[in-house]
């Protein structure tokens, strides 16, 4: 990499946090706990929207993780989510009315936020859809991985998105507060991922999964992205550039062996497709809030209608981390 | 008689506390080294916490920083205390706060009482053991180190680069041997105040402060002067990656930990309460009923650091990405492509599955359908048969498909009207196994019913794409096992050839075929190819072919029964 490109990323990665000061206003706190954040705590962020239904799970899933306290945008729910949030002793939340679109989708709210509160410590970035694995997640908390990338002097930790999906219609298993999403969407694509390295950002940007087999067989470019980095050992001077997909300085995002070994890494199982999915969709392509004119959303609508079965013949049932491990989705790298 | 512990502490002080009390209740007597870095308050609480036990002592701090000479001073001033306040202690053994007692204290008492004057610490030349890492193990000792590596980064590399660009390079004061290893050991009074207090120690002193990470290297080292009787092992099991840091146990080695001989664990998680409880609060009930495998912790952390520096063949994922020529395998296992026989023989596929027990597919690569084996519109990882998915990133697809079904043989059909961006990728990869019939392509132009102006520019665009793919093949950068013949070479005496392809790709299933696959009528091809060299398209990939060879075989049809052994 040139001087030249080195010094534009810089500047870019300048604009980004400059961009997330001026979008700061746009955050009302509903409650602010962060002043009881301990230096080494483990901090979760997320920006959501009418997700109120999945919050109990969410939150105990990440609280029996280890997160100590969890820093919460609410893009104007009128399901009580906030009301919902704030009771929590352990989490803090802001909400806005302002569009999450121009708000790049979240980021530039959830990197103001991290700057402020995030400095220093391991933080966990995440949508209240998607559930973290790492190497030994069933026996050991998320501190003794945290400890071991300090240990390495590793600041960075990838975890792919996977796409979870049930059998049959998505509406057939209503999803019940509390419960495991994952109980009805527990089945994934295990090895149709494609990847290629985005020259620009040094990130592996990796698509494929039910998403493409299903809605995008005939536009595979335009699949999402499914390369993700939640978790940082955050500094104010990092700045997320889109989604949690890639960051700046783009060090971070070399959460991939380029010489035949592999890094530790984990996994986000996205819990999207469940009995919310239709409703969620329908009104998401009304409000064309997301990613490129909400494209995704269109692909889903064209097929929801027809009621596709993500599952297929090969699908695999999610039983945990080890499984993946085999598979080859995720790596314990040299933890051991 | 017993033995002295020598502790360095620099974080969990509630952990060393445990430890230290652990150590002091069999009747060990401690000496804490706590670092300086820990500030006055935490380092009184610390002291305060440990002031009901009085054969527990504290030492002169120090600064210790890894890879320095602070963590040397810290050992040698507290060893000199332990020496000289309690009497009966023969042998001193140095642990850190992280370490963790995983037998009886008595055991370790009476292990050492059998062998009063063995010193044990790992020594080995550096010029006999290539663990050392980041390039530097000669150098260690014929280097300055003023900068520390963690904090001064530029300016250690800079240092380095100076002294090998202008040689300046140091001699081993009195000739003595650079040993390293581990640095937790334990050595005998005898050897360690013969180290302590030889009258040269000021010039050994001078030499390894400015060696780099001389904790490994001074003891093991001195030790070779005076020591009668050195065991080169460490009693502590200490396990370290590929970046020189000790690997951390946590709660879910308990299991490994019980079955492990060793007398202490390093480094122990501090959050690993189980851990904790079972070996310092019953530790004759850690590690009763359990057969010793001590091996089985190595293999693990061998393993793991092979995880992380070579990764898994043939996998391509989030973090595994390995540049050009850097995969330790393109592919997962080995599999078979083949040209051109689907093409020469009737029902080519089913023949070879039942002869191999193989998974068989079509062409992968067809330009309108990925054609898997049965007809399947998705394979093993939910791979999908739409030819733009594959197309989007063609060697994923066929990289995915090896590493999806490793474990069965994968054998599928290729040919020039086929997605032709694998074809260095086939080449350089040693798994694959390449059989081609050149020119074969030839035969569905020649029975299909099209006009004969359409059939030559086919014809001589498909000539095109397998000169290419052939010339591939034959390049020198090829590694994988590629076999071709001509059409008319083939034709000629198929059998040794299919023989040869068989062998190779394994044992038949235990059920014997005496069926030989059918080739399809020739009749009529030599003439088919003496047109398109009449309409000037010279058809060379498939040899000479007879214009009047069609009829012979055609009058050969009596073959012997293809057998396999």
């Amino acid at each position: 990499m040139g001087a030249l490109q080195s010094y534009r990323l810089r500047l870019q990665r300048k604009r980004w946090r400059i961009r997330a000061f001026r979008k700061r206003r746009e955050l009302k706190p509903v409650v602010n706990r962060t002043d009881q954040i301990q230096p080494s705590d483990l901090l979760l962020f997320s920006t959501m929207r009418n997700e109120k239904v999945r919050l109990p799970f969410f939150l105990d899933y990440y609280r029996r993780m280890g997160i100590n306290h969890f820093v919460i945008v609410d893009n104007d729910s009128d399901d009580g989510s906030a009301d919902y949030l704030a009771q929590y002793p352990d989490v803090s939340v802001w909400t806005t009315k302002a569009s999450y679109k121009r708000a790049r989708f979240g980021v530039d709210w959830l990197n103001w936020l991290q700057n402020k509160y995030a400095h220093g410590h391991w933080t966990v970035v995440v949508d209240p859809d998607e559930f973290l694995i790492y190497p030994f997640c069933d026996t050991r908390p998320l501190r003794a991985l945290t400890d071991w990338l300090d240990a390495s002097s590793i600041r960075s930790f990838g975890a792919m998105l996977l796409d979870m999906y049930p059998k049959g219609r998505l509406d057939h298993q209503p999803y019940k507060p509390g419960q495991d999403p994952i109980e009805i969407a527990s089945w994934f694509d295990s090895g149709n991922y494609v990847m290629s390295r985005n020259g620009r950002y040094g990130n592996l940007w990796i698509q494929g999964g039910p998403r493409s087999r299903v809605f995008f067989d005939e536009t595979p470019e335009l699949a999402p992205a499914l390369n993700k980095i939640p978790l940082v050992k955050w500094d104010k001077r990092y700045a997320y550039v889109s989604s949690t997909h890639m960051l700046l300085p783009r060090g971070l995002n070399l959460v991939y062996d380029e010489w035949g070994g592999e890094k530790a890494s984990g996994v986000l199982l996205h819990a999207k497709f469940i009995d919310t999915f239709s409703h969620k969709a329908a009104e998401e392509l009304l409000r064309k809030q997301h990613y490129n004119a909400s494209v995704e959303y269109r692909a889903y609508a064209e097929k929801v209608d027809q009621n596709p079965d993500l599952w297929c013949k090969w699908s695999e049932k999610y039983i945990n981390w080890r499984q993946l491990e085999i598979l080859g989705l995720m790596s314990k790298g040299n933890w051991a | 008689m017993t033995v002295g512990i020598v502790m360095l502490v620099h974080t969990a002080l509630d952990r060393a506390e445990q430890a230290a009390r652990h150590w002091a209740s069999a009747g060990c007597p401690v000496v804490i080294h706590v670092d300086k870095m820990v500030d006055r308050k935490r380092y009184q609480g610390f002291v305060r916490a440990l002031s009901d036990l009085d054969h527990i002592k504290f030492s002169k701090r120090y600064r210790c920083e890894w890879g320095t000479w602070g963590l040397v001073a810290a050992s040698q001033a507290a060893s000199e205390m332990i020496l000289s306040e309690f009497r009966d202690v023969r042998h001193v053994y140095l642990a850190s706060g992280s370490c963790l007692p995983l037998r009886p204290v008595e055991d370790l008492i009476t292990y050492l009482d059998a062998r009063p004057t063995t010193d044990f610490i790992e020594s080995a030349t550096t010029a006999d053991v290539p663990w050392t890492m980041g390039g530097l193990d000669e150098e260690r000792f014929t280097l300055r180190f003023p900068f520390s590596w963690k904090r001064q980064r530029a300016l250690f590399d800079f240092a380095v680069d100076f002294q090998r660009r202008f040689r300046l390079h140091r001699k081993m004061p009195n000739a003595l041997v650079p040993h390293m290893g581990s640095q937790w050991w334990c050595l005998t009074r005898q050897t360690l105040t013969a180290i302590l207090q030889d009258p040269e120690r000021h010039v050994y002193d001078g030499y390894f402060k400015y060696v780099w990470i001389p904790d490994e290297s001074y003891f093991q080292t001195l030790a070779r002067l005076y020591s009668t009787n050195i065991e080169s092992r460490s009693l502590t099991l200490s396990k370290f990656d590929f970046q020189g840091k000790p690997h951390i146990f946590y709660d879910d080695h308990l299991q490994l930990l019980r079955r492990s001989d060793c007398f202490v664990a390093r480094k122990i998680w501090p959050y690993a309460d189980r851990l904790y409880e079972a070996f310092l609060t019953d530790p004759a009930g850690a590690m009763k009923q359990t057969e010793p495998n001590p091996g089985k912790i190595d293999r693990i952390f061998a393993k793991a650091v092979d995880r992380r520096t070579r990764g898994r063949a043939g996998l391509y994922m989030q973090s595994r990405f390995p540049n050009e020529d850097w995969e330790n395998g393109l592919t997962a296992t080995q599999y078979s492509l083949f040209q051109g026989f689907t093409e020469l023989f009737e029902d080519f596929e089913t023949w070879l599955h039942k002869t191999t027990g193989a998974r068989v597919h079509g062409h992968l690569f067809a330009p309108n359908k990925v054609y898997f084996a049965e007809g399947q519109t998705s394979i093993n990882g939910a791979l999908s048969d739409s030819p733009k998915l594959r197309d989007y990133n063609a060697k994923r697809f066929l990289t995915n498909l090896i590493w999806n079904t490793r474990g069965e043989r994968q054998c599928f059909q290729f040919g020039p009207a086929d997605n032709q961006d694998i074809n260095w990728m086939l080449a350089k990869d040693p798994n694959a196994q390449i059989s081609v019939i050149s020119g074969a392509w030839a035969l569905p132009l020649f029975r299909s019913n099209r006009d004969f102006l359409d059939i030559r520019k086919a014809a001589a665009n498909l000539q095109k794409i397998e000169s290419d793919f052939l010339d591939v093949m034959r390049s020198p950068h090829t590694k994988a096992r590629v076999r071709i013949w001509t059409m008319a070479e083939f034709v000629e005496a198929p059998m040794e050839p299919l023989q040869t392809i068989l062998d190779e790709i394994g044992p038949a299933r235990d059920r014997r075929l005496t069926e030989a696959p059918k080739m399809v009528n020739l009749h009529g091809f030599g003439q088919f190819l003496q047109n398109l060299k009449n309409q000037g398209m010279h058809p060379y990939l498939m040899g000479d072919f007879p214009v009047t060879q069609g009829l012979d075989t055609r009058a050969e049809p009596v073959r012997r029964p293809y057998l396999v052994k």
